[in-house]
């Protein structure tokens, strides 16, 4: 893994001696030991449960441990559909995690709706409506092998974090909200 | 293991006239009966020996919109209702019964079994929720699968499926 | 000691929670470590199945009836599919019907292992879980080889199935059956169903009588481990269900009572073994032919009426009712979700007092729900 280019904006801090590497070597324990919160919702679960089951191992890249409780995990994996019933409890683990956290929304129906976009008048048409979510998987279920790739990308975006940005100000993406 | 016939005969000897349909050449065969009776029929059913239908598998609900007489004068208006379908199991005897009641789509109105079977609670919500049927008697008739400040009545023919939900667009295209 | 005052507590084992199989809450009233009461609320993974299906044409229902029931989605298929065919009045060609007995009960060996690896991880065994989906996984394969998907199959259709089961894939269900009974089976039994914690903890624990089962509509395990013997497969046979022999293993209170959780984990075990005898059975007898009825499978138009049926899945009942005006979409679909029956007893076992809050997870697990099947 390359070191990357100084990506600093702050004036104050651009030219420190050693930033860069420092913060290279904190993003790289970081991203090797992302621990995710146990959201399974639907038949997305079962894939998530396979993932890190025996075969397609998770723990090897270091996500092993699922936590139960929001405020000891970095990754939320919204895996399954979410519905107006279940959406205020979403929000309220969102913001029970502690700072620098990261979504993947994992399947078909948090990211559009999947196949109850039409007629599905209790499902939440995408989990992008109330927390903002930095990796998108799709699929239905994805297999866990996509999912696996997907905590790769969110690791490639811890790759690009500062230190001083703890509250990923510059990196954090939006809430959707259509017109 | 008793025949459709003779569980309809049986039925037809307690009930009279209150049964006012029996449909015994359809795929499922089944019997239509006034709403009044729906407690005295669940007892019998469950109680009386050559029955026992203990175990409630269903409560199933079907709306069917008012249709207005056509042009020509052929088909006359039909009126619209709500059917309530039970479907019931004997585990002694090894037979089942399909028994149904239409009720005015209006004032859907009926009273409920949860006395007789306990697993009907559950039924007798859903039944609330989705298609508005009102069970009288019934400890705790409030909505079990949408949330809980929904409004309508989601399997109704002529439901609209709202816009927005609390500020968060319902409706993509 | 007589100073002391204790206090009632609310507790919410909420929506998002390891052990609650699912988005399933329970508000739990507790004195220190008993349960005085609890009330479910289900309704978090309402996805309005009855609704999609009434807007969309019978062959674009099948996806839907997969996520129902998201374990067994083979056996949802070949309920609807056979619902179907009951108000057309169609005959499957036999080989399809050999290959739907197949694909169902190698579903229900795959269910069965996923609950049974849950529930002793819930007890607190990981060993198990990491063993069952090793053993699922093999399963998974020979789907992904028969139609591409390793969860939500739809590929038990109206009129037969949807690909064709070659010699190869034959061949590599016969030696699954020969690799997994018995040898596996009682891997899982020496590991797990004989070992004295496991023992402690579920005997004698949320006992379910028989006729409190038959009273909530407890079907499949649940009743069977209460001592009642009831199988769909047995007492109304469809499909070619009456060609095979197979046993209904029921409880019998071996380590504690009749109907408490250990015996209805014994009988999903048990049972396990029963599918791998029916899928030996089949692949014995499967004939060559169509695999499916072209015509019936391109459109899909059945005569006005109505039609109830039910079939045994995996978790109990599974259940049907049609109603069809003469058009290319239901008028009404209903589904009898079993998990719906099965979860609303919980409030009414722990309503007896001997419950701890520990044991609350040994019940529902026990239960083996699925929440998409009690939502929809």
């Amino acid at each position: 893994m390359a070191a990357p280019e100084n990506l600093n904006p702050d004036p104050l801090t651009k030219n420190i001696l050693f930033m860069n590497s420092v913060d290279y070597l904190i993003n790289l324990t970081r991203a090797n030991s992302v621990w995710p919160l146990t959201f399974g919702l639907a038949c997305c679960a079962i894939e998530m449960m396979a993932t890190g089951a025996a075969k397609y191992d998770i723990d090897r890249f270091g996500s092993g441990p699922f936590r139960a409780t929001p405020r000891q995990a970095d990754l939320m994996i919204v895996a399954g559909t979410v519905t107006h019933k279940m959406a205020p409890r979403v929000k309220r683990l969102y913001d029970q995690m502690p700072e620098p956290k990261y979504v993947i929304a994992m399947g078909g129906c948090v990211i559009r709706g999947g196949p109850y976009v039409k007629y599905g008048y209790h499902v939440l048409k995408g989990v992008d409506l109330i927390v903002p979510v930095d990796v998108y998987i799709p699929g239905c279920p994805p297999r866990p092998e996509a999912l696996l790739e997907g905590l790769f990308k969110v690791q490639k975006l811890m790759e690009k974090e500062r230190i001083l940005d703890r509250t990923r100000k510059l990196t954090k993406p939006e809430v959707y909200s259509p017109v | 293991m008793a025949t459709h016939e003779e569980i309809f005969k049986t039925l037809k000897e307690k009930f009279g006239d209150r049964i006012v349909e029996e449909r015994l050449d359809a795929i499922d065969p089944f019997i239509v009966f006034h709403p009044s009776i729906v407690q005295d029929l669940a007892f019998f059913c469950r109680d009386e020996e050559k029955l026992r239908f203990d175990l409630l598998s269903l409560v199933s609900t079907v709306d069917y919109l008012p249709q207005a007489a056509s042009a020509d004068g052929k088909t006359p208006a039909v009126a619209g209702r709500i059917e309530v379908v039970y479907i019931l199991d004997s585990t002694v005897h090894k037979h089942r019964l399909i028994a149904k009641a239409c009720l005015d789509r209006e004032r859907p109105h009926l009273k409920t079994v949860e006395n007789v079977w306990r697993a009907a609670d559950w039924h007798e919500r859903e039944a609330f929720d989705l298609m508005g049927v009102v069970f009288e008697g019934h400890h705790n008739l409030v909505r079990i699968l949408c949330a809980e400040d929904w409004e309508g009545h989601p399997l109704r023919k002529d439901y609209v499926i709202p816009d927005t939900y609390h500020g968060i667009k319902n409706v993509i295209y | 000691m007589k100073d002391i005052r204790t206090e009632e507590m609310l507790l919410n084992m909420g929506p998002q929670h390891p052990s609650t199989h699912g988005v399933f809450r329970v508000v739990v009233r507790t004195d220190g470590e008993m349960v005085l009461e609890s009330e479910s609320h289900i309704g978090y993974l309402h996805r309005c199945f009855e609704k999609c299906a009434e807007n969309l044409n019978y062959l674009q229902v099948v996806p839907y009836t997969d996520r129902m029931d998201y374990l067994c989605a083979m056996i949802n298929n070949f309920g609807y599919a056979q619902t179907v065919e009951k108000l057309m009045g169609l005959q499957v060609p036999p080989r399809a019907e050999h290959i739907r007995i197949i694909v169902a009960e190698l579903n229900r060996i795959a269910s069965h292992l996923l609950a049974l690896g849950t529930y002793g991880m819930d007890i607190g065994a990981i060993t198990p879980f990491l063993l069952a989906f090793r053993d699922r996984e093999k399963i998974l394969k020979i789907f992904e080889k028969l139609c591409g998907q390793r969860l939500n199959y739809s590929y038990v259709r109206v009129g037969g199935v949807s690909f064709d089961a070659t010699d190869e894939i034959l061949q590599e269900i016969q030696d699954f059956c020969e690799y997994f009974e018995p040898a596996a089976i009682d891997e899982y039994d020496s590991l797990l169903s004989y070992n004295g914690i496991f023992i402690s903890r579920t005997a004698n624990v949320g006992v379910v009588s028989k006729e409190m089962a038959i009273d909530y509509g407890l079907t499949g395990p649940n009743l069977r481990g209460s001592g009642v013997r009831r199988d769909l497969r047995k007492d109304e046979p469809y499909g070619i269900y009456d060609r095979f022999q197979f046993e209904i293993p029921t409880g019998d209170g071996e380590q504690g009572t009749v109907g408490d959780c250990w015996d209805r984990y014994m009988v999903r075990v048990r049972e396990m073994r029963e599918s791998a005898k029916i899928v030996r059975q089949a692949l014995a007898s499967i004939p060559s032919g169509d695999f499916v009825d072209k015509k019936a499978y391109k459109s899909v138009k059945p005569p006005k009426g109505e039609v109830y049926h039910k079939v045994e899945g995996a978790r109990g009942e599974l259940g049907f009712h049609l109603v069809s005006d003469g058009s290319a979409k239901p008028y009404r679909l209903k589904a009898r979700g079993p998990s719906f029956c099965n979860i609303s007893i919980l409030d009414s076992i722990t309503a007896s007092g001997k419950c701890m809050v520990a044991d609350m997870v040994a019940i529902i697990g026990s239960l083996d729900i699925v929440m998409g099947e009690v939502d929809r």
